[in-house]
């Protein structure tokens, strides 16, 4: 559908040492006047693994919609991977976000309809810069690479349904990491898991994100996750216009 | 491809609501093209029902009278024609063949007609459907009978089986025609046309058949004469009632006056007078020759417009209609000169040279100054008369298209309601990269797929229910079917279903963009 956009960002060009994010004097509000995001400078390098943290109200919602280009800043500018999403259009970040960029829910990640192999394909079928990046591998050779990297290999063909929380967070991963993109955003993915699958879950995303040499920002509320990422920014103290006091 | 797929998908997981929303479409459209096949079935065999003639020729009339009544049976002839004017008519440049066609009375609810061998050569049905004899061969002499499927079928007739021709209908005894046994000698196959329900005698048959009629003329006429006292004037279909009753009436007066036995034969005799065919009717006209007040009585023998409604009825009941023909005509005609003349018919078939020349025909024959006729052309007339009883398929066409209004609300409906649900879904797909378009072309998709899906079953359905149904009703209605591809009414029909179906999938497709796009990334609802 955002094939239109193709032409403006070719796959893979971009130049190494560009960071991965980087806002500028970013303001966003839904309402006019009501701002829920302020955010003056973040940059984050590419290759890092950033865990975002901030209380809910904090505006972390609001931040990764504007990373993935969903949301356009009222002012500012956001730029991932060098393209300042405020110059493009509604199609144009689709289409990069298609292409560039992972996603991870904090749960219901997955199309119910679709087998686990289905929703991993999802990305790649709908983006075909994307499937270039397999880099001549088969469709099924790159599901199965990913699968089992994630410990989910043997469920490649069942319905959703039958696979637990953590199981279909780990599909969710795999989904997010298909095709390589330069950036996986992560939007507390272990906040419905237990804790020792939560760093099971964490190893074999961070293992999947080195391997396909993408930058990682994870966002969460939960603090114990904190000294497993090479970084930690606080978005409550970086959003001047988060409601929620400091303490929370 | 990937979007179908996924539309697919999404379809087959739902398939409970999937399958009843594609039921109810497909049902509306079954009714939309069923009725729309029914109804150019009905008219394709209304207007099939005569070909191969180019003129229908009554007495002067009203068109539709001349058609229904020659072609249907339906109602009463307005008058009838003398032998010598259709042998005039003959003698024409323009004319190829005539055929002489003379309603006459009816046996066992059935009429019948006089008529020519060269009418079974001649008349068509349909495209070019001949009439074929299943057995036997044409009525040629005067008591032999020729008989339609429907006649041969309800009554169990076959070759040699002795008929007794009566006049008016079935329950009146059968003392009136003793004097000529008819016999079948020809039973001819199933047109689906008012053929099959006919009984064909030749012209000397039906004349014959009223000639002990002739003798009992008189006390007819005197009953009658004493019904019309007692009953006042009657005229036209209303009429039918009071005449049915005043007939007897009059034969109950009788026999107070005479002995009992004469009393029950000349009351027999009377009912049947007064049953009298169309073809008797205008027996009472004065004179042979028509003078020049000829046109003052037409009028009184001419069938009312309340006549007309009369179509509906079934056709025993347009005999007893056409009664009281003869009792308005018996006033002002000339009571004595109740002699059945041989050269009367009711109308006669005319096959012209050049079709073209038909309207040219008929414009003289309109204006015949020997003998008032109607002329009608047969595809004109059924066309005209179409047009007046047609307008009830408008409300058929009207129900359809209101069923597939509610089947494609219904479709809204599901799609719709399903959309809350599929929030989170539609979040999914942006976050892999989908735009607005394709989260719109998605459920576009769907609802185009539901609505094909239904179109493709409804008219599925038809087929197949024409294909199971098409013999029974063939059978039963004499409405024949034909299994024919898609006309352009039916494309029509599921082109306005399929772009219903697409327009309506933007309503919650609308409403999903503005959805995903709110919603960002990470639905929380």
């Amino acid at each position: 559908m955002s094939k239109g956009a193709t032409g403006a960002v070719p796959a893979g060009a971009v130049p190494e040492g560009t960071p991965a994010v980087e806002l500028s004097k970013v303001r966003f509000s839904y309402k006019t006047g009501r701002e829920v995001l302020a955010i003056d400078s973040l940059t984050i390098a590419r290759g890092e693994t950033v865990f975002l943290h901030g209380p809910s109200g904090s505006g972390k919602t609001t931040l990764l919609g504007l990373l993935a280009g969903v949301l356009q800043a009222t002012s500012g500018s956001v730029r991932v991977l060098g393209k300042d999403f405020s110059t493009m259009s509604g199609g144009a970040r689709d289409a990069f976000r298609a292409r560039h960029l992972g996603y991870v829910f904090q749960m219901f990640n997955l199309i119910p309809y679709l087998p686990v192999r289905e929703n991993i394909l999802l990305p790649v079928r709908l983006e075909p810069a994307r499937r270039e990046r397999l880099g001549g591998r088969s469709l099924d050779d790159a599901v199965r690479d990913i699968a089992s990297q994630l410990d989910i290999a043997q469920y490649l063909d069942s319905p959703i349904a039958e696979l637990s929380v953590g199981q279909q967070q780990r599909v969710a991963a795999a989904r997010a990491l298909m095709g390589s993109p330069e950036v996986v955003i992560a939007d507390e993915p272990t906040s419905a898991l237990d804790t020792d699958r939560r760093e099971q879950f964490l190893e074999l995303l961070f293992a999947s994100c080195a391997k396909a040499n993408a930058t990682l920002i994870f966002v969460s509320h939960d603090h114990t996750l904190m000294p497993l990422f090479s970084r930690t920014v606080e978005l409550m103290n970086i959003n001047h216009a988060a409601k929620v006091g400091a303490g929370a | 491809m990937m979007l179908l797929r996924l539309a697919l998908a999404s379809l087959r997981s739902r398939l409970l609501t999937t399958s009843l929303t594609v039921a109810s479409i497909a049902l509306s459209v079954t009714l939309l093209v069923g009725i729309e096949n029914v109804r150019t079935g009905v008219r394709d065999s209304f207007a099939g029902t005569i070909r191969g003639v180019d003129l229908i020729v009554g007495a002067r009339g009203g068109t539709l009278n001349v058609l229904l009544s020659a072609v249907f049976g339906i109602g009463s002839p307005s008058g009838s024609v003398k032998l010598s004017t259709m042998e005039r008519w003959k003698a024409h440049p323009a004319v190829k063949w005539v055929v002489p066609y003379s309603l006459g009375d009816s046996h066992r609810g059935f009429r019948v007609v006089g008529t020519t061998p060269e009418f079974y050569e001649r008349y068509r049905f349909r495209k070019d459907g001949r009439i074929v004899f299943v057995s036997g061969r044409a009525a040629v002499a005067d008591t032999e009978v020729v008989i339609g499927s429907d006649v041969a079928e309800k009554l169990g007739y076959t070759i040699g089986t002795p008929v007794v021709v009566v006049h008016g209908l079935r329950d009146i005894g059968t003392s009136s025609h003793e004097a000529h046994p008819f016999h079948v000698v020809g039973i001819l196959g199933r047109t689906f046309t008012p053929i099959d329900r006919s009984v064909y005698v030749t012209l000397e048959g039906i004349e014959a058949m009223h000639e002990p009629e002739a003798a009992v003329a008189g006390i007819a006429g005197s009953s009658m004469a004493s019904a019309e006292g007692a009953g006042g004037r009657v005229s036209g279909g209303r009429g039918q009632g009071v005449t049915a009753l005043a007939a007897p009436l009059a034969a109950e007066k009788l026999r107070a006056k005479s002995a009992k036995a004469a009393a029950i034969v000349a009351a027999n005799k009377a009912r049947a007078a007064a049953m009298a065919p169309p073809v008797g009717t205008p027996m009472v006209m004065p004179g042979a020759e028509p003078p020049p007040g000829i046109p003052l009585v037409m009028p009184g023998a001419e069938p009312p417009p309340s006549a007309m409604p009369e179509v509906k009825r079934a056709a025993d009941e347009q005999k007893v209609a056409a009664v009281s023909e003869p009792l308005a005509a018996e006033p002002v005609a000339a009571e004595p000169e109740h002699d059945h003349g041989d050269d009367q018919i009711t109308a006669f078939f005319v096959g012209t040279k050049n079709r073209f020349e038909a309207l040219m025909l008929q414009r003289e024959m309109n204006t015949d100054l020997v003998e008032p006729l109607t002329a009608v052309i047969p595809g004109v007339a059924l066309g005209e008369l179409w047009q007046n009883i047609g307008s009830a398929e408008v409300g058929l066409r009207v129900i359809a298209i209101f069923a597939v209004a509610i089947g494609l609300t219904g479709m809204l409906v599901a799609l719709y309601s399903s959309l809350e649900a599929r929030r989170r879904e539609m979040a999914i797909l942006r976050a892999v990269g989908a735009g607005p378009r394709m989260i719109i072309s998605l459920l576009v998709l769907e609802s185009g797929l539901l609505a094909l899906l239904g179109c493709l079953i409804g008219v599925a359905a038809v087929y197949i229910g024409l294909f199971v149904a098409q013999g029974p009703i063939e059978q039963r209605f004499g409405l024949h079917l034909a299994l024919h591809p898609l006309r352009s009414t039916e494309w029509t029909y599921l082109a306005v279903v399929m772009g219903a179906g697409l327009v309506i999938g933007f309503v919650p497709a609308w409403k999903a963009y503005r959805t995903s796009l709110v919603d960002g990334l990470s639905p929380r609802a």
